[in-house]
């Protein structure tokens, strides 16, 4: 029946279709030949993928989930392969390293190293957020390159920080002290907590108005020692900060001491444990005490 | 050939050529659609999934507005590096009550799917009003005017409200009490009453407990601002599930 159609174009030599509207004819040109192939071969492929992977949901029998595929291809699983094969590789070291002392890590160079580049990468990631890259700090945010330490600068101390945090809410063991807003709350007044500050200052034997100072010490005597200490040298156990050094870590200018006194400087380190496993945490540790100021 | 000349008796019926239209329109809409009927088997069974407190929404309706999600994504892929990085990675069921989702492929900033209580209160401050003060290295811009600008928060019950229309299972409760439940979590001086009905309706929706941070978020106790809400949704991200009844290995967690 086609046959009886065929015509073929004098002008281009290609056979038309028949069609004719207005004396136009329509030229039967074909798809490529390569073109074509290559699109059947697309549907072909799209059948064999269905069949290797993941792919149909819902077909009864298969308990609400998806058909699996015969090459079980899962990104999850992989990936909770590849972890659990990271683990292992650093299986032995991190076990070591768990028990370790701190002397046993100095004397171990393999351990030391092991540890130093974990802790490093985990710093970067994590730490160096807020305590600043190498651990230099800022405002408001503890240098960890230094040896001034408001709770403990030992490695079981600096790990305990670490894993806990400091007044992290949710973490019964974190370290936790607070100091009260005494302005805001009016604990003192403004002219008392001027005083305070004239008295803080002499600590570092700066400048201050004497007789203000000396009205100062008397309530620096009933509001401050019991955790800055008599000597106002601080005390760890609260991680209140030593007042007669230059290290200030809210700024040590008259007027933000007179922020701190006024509205209380409770800051918050989130704990670790959990987010971070257990080598990594020590790792930190041993990285952080190695940073200059670990006792 | 001769199979692909038939195409002519097609072509000369209108009344078939109609016919085999639908039918191969209907192959294609049945692929596009169908599976869609089948989301939930895409969703994982978590426990600790919530809906998110209006605080929480209100920061994240901010989020959207400042196009954060531009340079930020919220998922972490699964990966080895990813996971290393980040922590677990992203479930279905984690976004499940994103309207819209705040996935990506691109990324400026890091990733922010479990950015939640990593970092303290005062950093995220710090770092939002100016994020060079943290990260020297940083191009964020900075979002100083958050801390200027009071939530305005009237019209938070009617989130609540559209969001229920598109499937969150937010109850009348929580609709009702949108307002108090915001201020109770955001200010300091609010009573303990409706904070404590504020964790009671949203840890039951969770099934779990300690899923919800009240505080002052923004270091200005005197009022409620952008910075909040912002704060308060961030410290949330990623931080809802509990991975430790989540059976990562069970064949319908499996993608």
């Amino acid at each position: 029946m086609s046959d009886e159609n065929t015509e073929y174009d004098p002008h281009s030599g290609v056979e038309t279709t028949g069609h004719s509207w207005d004396g136009i004819k329509e030229l039967n040109n074909p798809l490529p030949r390569w073109w074509l192939i290559v699109w059947y071969a697309t549907i072909f492929w799209a059948v064999i993928y269905m069949i290797l992977m993941p792919a149909w949901p819902a077909l009864p029998g298969l308990g609400g989930t998806n058909t699996p595929g015969l090459l079980g291809k899962s990104d999850r699983a992989e990936v909770t392969k590849e972890v659990s094969a990271m683990r292992t590789e650093r299986g032995v070291a991190s076990q070591k390293l768990m028990s370790a002392s701190l002397v046993e890590i100095q004397n171990d160079l393999n351990l030391q190293q092991f540890a130093m580049a974990m802790g490093e990468s985990a710093f970067g990631d994590n730490c160096a957020t807020c305590h600043g890259s190498g651990g230099r700090g800022a405002k408001g945010y503890p240098m960890l390159a230094d040896d001034v330490w408001l709770w403990d600068g030992t490695l079981d101390g600096i790990e305990q920080t670490i894993r806990h945090g400091i007044r992290h809410d949710s973490d019964d063991l974190t370290r936790m002290s607070a100091m009260p807003a005494f302005g805001r709350d009016n604990l003192l007044t403004s002219t008392q907590i001027d005083d305070l500050v004239q008295h803080v200052l002499s600590f570092s034997d700066r400048q201050s108005n004497a007789d203000s100072a000396a009205r100062g010490s008397v309530l620096f005597a009933s509001q401050c020692v019991s955790c800055h200490g008599a000597d106002a040298k601080g005390s760890r156990l609260v991680g209140a900060p030593n007042l007669t050094d230059a290290e200030w870590l809210f700024g040590g200018e008259p007027a933000d001491i007179r922020a701190t006194v006024t509205n209380a400087r409770n800051a918050h380190m989130p704990a670790w444990q959990g987010r971070l496993d257990d080598p990594t945490v020590k790792a930190l540790a041993v990285y952080v005490h190695s940073l200059g100021g670990g006792e | 050939m001769g199979l692909f000349q038939k195409h002519q008796a097609l072509e000369r019926h209108s009344l078939l050529l109609t016919v085999g239209i639908l039918v191969v329109v209907a192959i294609g809409g049945l692929v596009e659609i169908a599976p869609l009927f089948y989301l939930e088997n895409t969703i994982e069974k978590v426990q600790g999934m919530r809906p998110y407190t209006p605080l929480e929404l209100a920061g994240r309706n901010i989020y959207i507005r400042e196009g954060c999600y531009t340079c930020h994504s919220q998922m972490v892929r699964p990966l080895r590096d990813e996971v290393e990085r980040y922590g677990h990675y992203s479930l279905a069921a984690e976004s499940m009550y994103d309207h819209p989702f705040q996935w990506g492929s691109k990324r400026t900033g890091p990733d922010l799917a479990r950015v939640g209580r990593k970092y303290s209160n005062e950093w995220h401050l710090d770092h939002m009003t100016n994020p060079r003060s943290v990260v020297p290295e940083s191009i964020m811009p900075p979002y100083a005017f958050l801390s200027d600008n009071t939530l305005h928060f009237d019209d938070i019950a009617d989130h609540l409200k559209t969001l229920r229309f598109e499937g969150v299972p937010y109850t009348d409760d929580m609709i009702e009490n949108a307002k108090t439940d915001l201020i109770a979590q955001v200010d300091p001086d609010a009573d303990y009453d409706s904070q404590d009905a504020l964790v009671a309706r949203y840890e039951e929706a969770s099934g779990r407990k300690g899923t919800i941070t009240i505080g002052d978020f923004d270091s200005d106790r005197t009022r409620i601002t952008e910075m909040d809400a912002v704060i308060a949704y961030l410290q949330m991200t990623g931080t809802l599930v509990d991975f430790s009844t989540y059976e990562a290995d069970d064949l319908s967690n499996r993608r």
